[in-house]
C-alpha cells in the first residue's frame, strides 16, 4: 500500500484508510464464512475447503493491514521468525495428526 | 530493556543498536503462536471424543459467535485508530480509542463467559468429555489472553493520563500491545472457523 | 485455611529425610551466619541478587547448577546403592514409594536445573562478550529468568521436606500421573516446578535470540560469528519453538488433575498417547538444546589448544543448523512401541538416523582441527577428547535404538538409560565442565587449578564407563528401568560394578570441589593470575577485554573484520580495545529488585497451588501482576558511566598490560 508509512524504528504503521480497507475486507470474509456454513449450499467437504480458504485469506488480510507485515528489508527478521514459526506449527499439527490417527488405526482406540 | 535510542540521541556512542523491544515482543508472540498451535493440535485429535455427550453441532449457536467476532473485529480497528493518534502524539485521542477498545474487549470476554456459564449450567462443562475439555481449554486460553490485554490496556491508559506527549518507551509499549491485540484477532479467526463453524457444517 | 496441607505432610518418619533436612538446615544456617558475620547482606543484595549484569547472572546460574548437581547426584548414588543391595531376599533400604520419588527427582533436577541452568550460565557469560555487546537485549528479563529457574528449583527441594515429589518419572506419563493413580501432591510439585522454570527458560531463549540478531558488533556478519554463539543461537531457537509445547502438555495434565478434565485420562474420551506425542515434541528438541551448546564449547576449546583455526567453520555452522531443523521431526523414536504402524515408525526412524550425519561431520571437524596442530593437553582438552570418544559411543547406541525393530527389544530397558547417560554425561556434562575450565579465568581473573581438574576428569571418565557399560549389558539381559528390587542372580554382579562406577564419579565430584577450593586458595599466585585477559591465546572477542571484564564489557565497541576477530587483530597488529580512547559515557541498565520479587511471589503461588491454598495463591498471583505493572511504570531504570570513569578503568588495565609485558 502506498499509504503505509514507515517509522524510523522500522515498523510501518497504517493510516485511517488502510485500517478501514482492512476492516471492510475482514467483515466481508467473516460474513462469507458464516454464510457458507449457514446456507448449506456446498457439500460438507466443499464447505470445509471453502472455510479453510476464507480463513487463510483473512489471516493474510489481518497480517497486512493490522500487523503491517511487509517485505521491507527492515522487516526481514520479523518475517523470518513468522514463517519459521508457521513451519513449525505445521510440522506439529501434521505430525500429531499423522501419529495419532495411525496409532488409533492400529490400536483400534477409536 | 534499557538499551533505548536515548544512547544515540545523546550523541555519545559511535555504535548504536535500535531498540529491540518491539522485535523481542514479536518473537515472544511467535512462541505464543506455538502454544495456540499445540492447543489446535490437541483439539484436532480430541474433537470427536464426545464420550456420549453433545458435539459441537449440538452446542454452538451462530448469534453468540457472530456477536463475539464482531466485537473483536471492531476492537481491532479502534486500536488501530488509537495507534494512528499515538503517532500524531494526540494523547487524549489515544486514551479515548484505548478506552473504546477496552470496552469492546470487555464485551467479548463477557459474552464468552456467558456462553461458558450457560454450557456448564446445562451439564456440559469441561469435565464432560475430552472434546469439551479441549474446546474449553483452547477457547479460554484465547479469552485469558484477551483478559491480559485488558489489564494491559488499563495500565497504559493510567500511565498515559496526565501526560502531554508520548515518549519512545511508551510508544514501544503501545506498539507491543498493538501487535498482541491484532495477533489475538488472528487466533480468533482460526478459532471461529475451525472450532465453531467447521463443527456446525 | 491451609488446603491439603497438614502437619502429617512433614515426613518425620523417614530418617533419611530428617537427616537431610538437618544437614541442609545446618549448612544453610552456617552460610547465613557467615554472611551476617561478615556484613555482606547489602553487598549480596545490591551487587548480585538484584543484578542485571549478564556476567553476574552467569555466575549465579552456574552456582545454581552446581547445587543441583549435588542434589541430583545424591539421588543417583542412592539409586545405585539400592540396586546393589536389593537382590533376592534383601529389600534394600529404600521402599518403592521413596525410590520412585528419587528417580523422578533425579531426572527432573539433572535436566531442568543442572543442565539447563549450566547452559544458560555459559550463554550469559560468553555470548554478549563474543559478539562485542555490552549486555543482552533485555537485562531485566535476564534477571527474571534466573529467579524463575531458581525458585522452581527451590520448589522441587521443598517437596523433600513438605509432602512428597512425583513418583511418575521425569516426564510424568499419564495415566499414572493422573489424580486417579497419583492422588498426592507429588505430581503437583512437578507440574508447578516445570511451569515456573519454563517461563524462565522461554524468556532466556527470546532474550538470546534477540541479542544475537540485533546486537552484534559492527562488521560481524553471520558467517563471522563465533561457533559458540552460533550454537547458542540455534539452541535459543529450539527453546522458543519447543518450550511452549512443554507448557501446553504439562498444563493439560494439570487441568486434568485440578479440574477433572479428560485430556489424558482413561475415561471420558481422553488419550494418554497424545501426552506422549506432545511431551516428546518438546523432549527431543530439548536434548539438542542441551548438547548443541556443548558442541559450541568444543568448537572454541579445540582450536584454542591446537593452535589452529577451527577446521571447516562453514560445515560446522550448517551441521548445527541442520541438526536444529532435523530435531523437530524425530520425536516418535521415544515411543516406537506405543502402537503406531510401520509408516510412522519408519519415517521417524529414518529421520533419526539422518541426524548422525551432521553430528559425524562435527566430530571429523574437531579431529581435523587437532590434526597437525600443536595440541596442548590442558585440562580442557582432556574433557574435549573424553567427550569425542564417549559421545561417539553414545551416538552409535542411539542409532541402534533408532531402528524400530531393535527398539522393541531395547525400549524401557537399562540399555536406554545407558544410552542417554552416555550422550548427556559424555556430551553435555563434559562439554559444560570443559567450558567452565576454559572461561573461568575470564569470569574471575584467575585460572583454575589444572592438576585437580585432570584428576576430576579421570575419575569422571573411568567412573562413567564403570557405571554405565554394565547398564548396556543389563539392558540386553532384559532388566527394565525404574525397578527397585530384582531376583535375577545374573544381574547382581553388573549392578555391583555400576555401584563402583557411581563411587568413582563421586570421587570425580570431590576432585571438582577440591579444584574449586585450590583455585580460590591460590588465586593470588602470579602464575594463576590472568592479567592480559587472554590466557589461552584465544580467537574470539571475549579474550580482548580484561579479566574479569568491566561492567560495560567494551569501552569502545570493537569492529569485526574477519572470522576469529581477535586473532585477526592480533596477527595484524590492530588494537581491538582502541586503548587510550577517546571514551564516551556508557549507557547502562540499573539493578532492580523486580525480578527477585516476581520470583518470590511465583514461589508463593506455586507452593499454594500445590497445596490448594487458594487465598495464598491469589496473593502470589496479584503480587506477580502488581510487580510487573510497577516495573512498567518505573522510569528510573538506567544510568550513565561517565567517560572519566571509563578512562580510569581502561587506563588501569593498560598499565597492568604494560607491566606484564615488561616482565
Amino acid at each position: 500500500m502506498s499509504d503505509l508509512h514507515t517509522s524510523p524504528s522500522g515498523e510501518s504503521h497504517g493510516s485511517v484508510s488502510s485500517y478501514i480497507i482492512g476492516f471492510v475486507l475482514a467483515v466481508i470474509l467473516t460474513a462469507a464464512s458464516f454464510g457458507l456454513v449457514m446456507s448449506h449450499s456446498l457439500s460438507p467437504s466443499g464447505t470445509l475447503t471453502g472455510l479453510a480458504v476464507l480463513a487463510f485469506i483473512q489471516v493474510l488480510v489481518h497480517l497486512h493491514y493490522f500487523l503491517h507485515m511487509g517485505n521491507g528489508s527492515e522487516q526481514r527478521w520479523n518475517n523470518m521468525c513468522f514463517f519459521f514459526t508457521v513451519g513449525f506449527v505445521v510440522i506439529l499439527l501434521i505430525g500429531t495428526m499423522f501419529i495419532m490417527n495411525n496409532t488409533a488405526l492400529h490400536m483400534m482406540s477409536r | 530493556m534499557a538499551h533505548d535510542t536515548t544512547v544515540q540521541t545523546a550523541g555519545h556512542d559511535e555504535h548504536h543498536h535500535e531498540s529491540p523491544v518491539v522485535f523481542g515482543f514479536w518473537v515472544y508472540l511467535m512462541t505464543d503462536c506455538i502454544i495456540f498451535g499445540s492447543l489446535f493440535a490437541v483439539f484436532a485429535v480430541l474433537h470427536n471424543q464426545v464420550n456420549g455427550g453433545p458435539s459441537g453441532r449440538d452446542l454452538f449457536e451462530y448469534s453468540g459467535l457472530a456477536q463475539e467476532t464482531a466485537l473483536l473485529l471492531i476492537s481491532s480497528i479502534t486500536y488501530g485508530f488509537g495507534m494512528i493518534a499515538a503517532h500524531k502524539n494526540e494523547v487524549s485521542k489515544v486514551i479515548m480509542w484505548l478506552g473504546v477498545t477496552f470496552l469492546l474487549g470487555l464485551g467479548f470476554v463477557g459474552l464468552e463467559l456467558n456462553e461458558f456459564a450457560h454450557m456448564i449450567h446445562e451439564g456440559n462443562g469441561p469435565d464432560r468429555s475430552a472434546f469439551l475439555s479441549s474446546f474449553f481449554t483452547l477457547v479460554s486460553t484465547h479469552g485469558l489472553h484477551v483478559t491480559c490485554g485488558l489489564i494491559w490496556l488499563v495500565t497504559l491508559i493510567v500511565q498515559l493520563m496526565g501526560t502531554t506527549e508520548i515518549p519512545e518507551r511508551m510508544m514501544n509499549k503501545l506498539t507491543c500491545l498493538s501487535l498482541f491485540w491484532h495477533f489475538l484477532d488472528i487466533v480468533w479467526i482460526c478459532v471461529f472457523t475451525y472450532v465453531y463453524l467447521a463443527s456446525m457444517i | 485455611m491451609l488446603g491439603r496441607l497438614s502437619f502429617s505432610a512433614i515426613p518425620l518418619d523417614v530418617p533419611i529425610l530428617v537427616g537431610t533436612f538437618l544437614g541442609v538446615a545446618i549448612i544453610g544456617l552456617a552460610v547465613l551466619g557467615l554472611i551476617t558475620y561478615y556484613g555482606k547482606w547489602g553487598y549480596l543484595w545490591k551487587e548480585w541478587l538484584t543484578s542485571v549484569d549478564h556476567k553476574r547472572l552467569a555466575v549465579m546460574y552456574i552456582v545454581l547448577a552446581l547445587v543441583a548437581l549435588f542434589r541430583g547426584f545424591a539421588d543417583a548414588i542412592m539409586m545405585r546403592t539400592q540396586l546393589a543391595m536389593a537382590y533376592a531376599g534383601n529389600p534394600g533400604y529404600l521402599p518403592p514409594h521413596h525410590y520412585d520419588q528419587i528417580f523422578s527427582a533425579h531426572g527432573t533436577i539433572m535436566i531442568f536445573f543442572l543442565a539447563m541452568a549450566f547452559m544458560t550460565g555459559l550463554f550469559n557469560f560468553v555470548v554478549p562478550l563474543q559478539i562485542g555487546a555490552r549486555d543482552v537485549a533485555f537485562p531485566f528479563l535476564n534477571n527474571l529468568s534466573f529467579w524463575m529457574t531458581a525458585i522452581a528449583f527451590i520448589l522441587v527441594n521443598v517437596s523433600l521436606f513438605i509432602g512428597e515429589f512425583s513418583q511418575c518419572g521425569w516426564l510424568a506419563y499419564p495415566p499414572l500421573s493422573e489424580s486417579q493413580f497419583s492422588p498426592g501432591v507429588g505430581v503437583d510439585y512437578y507440574i508447578w516446578a516445570i511451569q515456573l522454570s519454563g517461563v524462565g527458560t522461554l524468556l532466556t531463549g527470546v532474550n538470546f535470540f534477540v541479542t544475537i540478531v540485533k546486537m552484534r558488533a559492527p562488521g560481524m556478519t553471520w558467517m563471522k560469528m563465533p561457533v559458540f554463539t552460533w550454537t547458542a543461537f540455534c539452541s535459543s531457537i529450539l527453546i522458543m519453538v519447543s518450550f511452549p509445547v512443554l507448557t501446553v502438555a504439562v498444563a493439560l495434565l494439570g487441568l486434568d488433575r485440578y479440574f477433572g478434565m479428560h485430556f489424558f485420562t482413561n475415561d471420558g474420551g481422553g488419550n494418554q498417547m497424545l501426552y506422549l506425542s506432545l511431551i516428546w515434541s518438546w523432549g527431543h528438541p530439548e536434548v539438542y538444546i542441551l548438547v548443541i551448546p556443548a558442541f559450541g564449547v568444543f568448537s572454541e576449546v579445540v582450536p584454542a589448544f591446537s593452535g589452529k583455526p577451527l577446521f571447516g567453520y562453514g560445515t560446522m555452522v550448517y551441521a548445527t543448523c541442520s541438526i536444529m531443523v532435523l530435531s523437530f521431526i524425530v520425536w516418535v523414536h521415544h515411543f516406537f512401541t506405543m502402537g503406531a504402524g510401520p509408516d510412522v515408525n519408519a519415517f521417524f526412524g529414518i529421520a533419526t538416523m539422518i541426524i548422525s550425519i551432521p553430528t559425524g561431520v562435527k566430530l571429523f571437524n574437531w579431529m581435523f582441527t587437532m590434526y597437525k596442530g600443536r595440541v596442548q593437553f590442558h585440562a580442557c582438552m582432556y574433557w574435549a577428547v573424553g567427550f569425542m570418544v564417549t559421545f561417539t559411543i553414545g551416538g552409535m547406541t542411539g542409532v541402534m535404538m533408532a531402528i524400530p525393530g531393535a527398539d522393541f527389544v531395547l525400549h524401557n530397558s537399562l540399555f536406554l538409560i545407558a544410552h542417554f547417560h552416555n550422550v548427556i554425561i559424555g556430551g553435555v556434562y563434559f562439554g559444560y565442565i570443559c567450558g567452565m575450565n576454559f572461561w573461568f579465568p575470564k569470569v574471575m581473573g584467575f585460572k583454575m587449578n589444572e592438576t585437580w581438574g585432570i584428576r576430576a576428569f579421570w575419575f569422571w571418565f573411568v567412573g562413567f564407563y564403570f557405571a554405565f557399560v554394565p547398564l548396556y549389558v543389563l539392558g540386553f539381559d532384559g532388566m527394565t528401568r525404574r525397578m527397585n528390587h530384582y531376583d535375577n542372580p545374573e544381574w547382581h554382579i553388573w549392578l555391583l560394578i555400576a555401584e563402583v562406577g557411581a563411587v568413582l564419579i563421586l570421587f570425580g565430584i570431590v576432585c571438582q570441589l577440591t579444584q574449586l577450593y585450590v583455585t580460590i586458595r591460590d588465586r593470588n599466585l602470579p602464575a594463576n593470575r590472568d592479567v592480559t585477559g587472554d590466557p589461552w591465546n584465544g580467537r574470539a572477542l571475549e579474550w580482548s577485554t580484561s579479566s574479569p571484564p568491566p561492567p560495560y564489557n567494551f569501552a569502545i565497541v570493537p569492529h569485526v573484520h574477519e572470522l576469529d576477530a581477535f586473532m585477526h587483530d592480533k596477527e595484524n597488529g590492530i588494537d581491538t580495545r582502541c586503548a587510550g580512547g577517546p571514551y564516551a559515557p556508557i549507557h547502562m541498565p540499573k539493578n532492580t529488585a523486580a525480578g527477585f520479587l516476581i520470583g518470590v511471589f511465583s514461589l508463593v503461588f506455586g507452593f499454594a497451588a500445590v497445596w490448594y491454598i487458594w487465598w495464598l495463591a491469589a496473593i502470589g498471583l496479584i503480587g506477580v501482576i502488581g510487580t510487573i505493572i510497577a516495573r512498567s511504570a518505573n522510569k528510573d531504570i538506567d544510568y550513565y558511566i561517565p567517560a572519566e570513569e571509563v578512562a580510569r578503568i581502561e587506563n588501569e588495565h593498560s598499565r597492568k598490560l604494560m607491566a606484564q609485558a615488561a616482565e
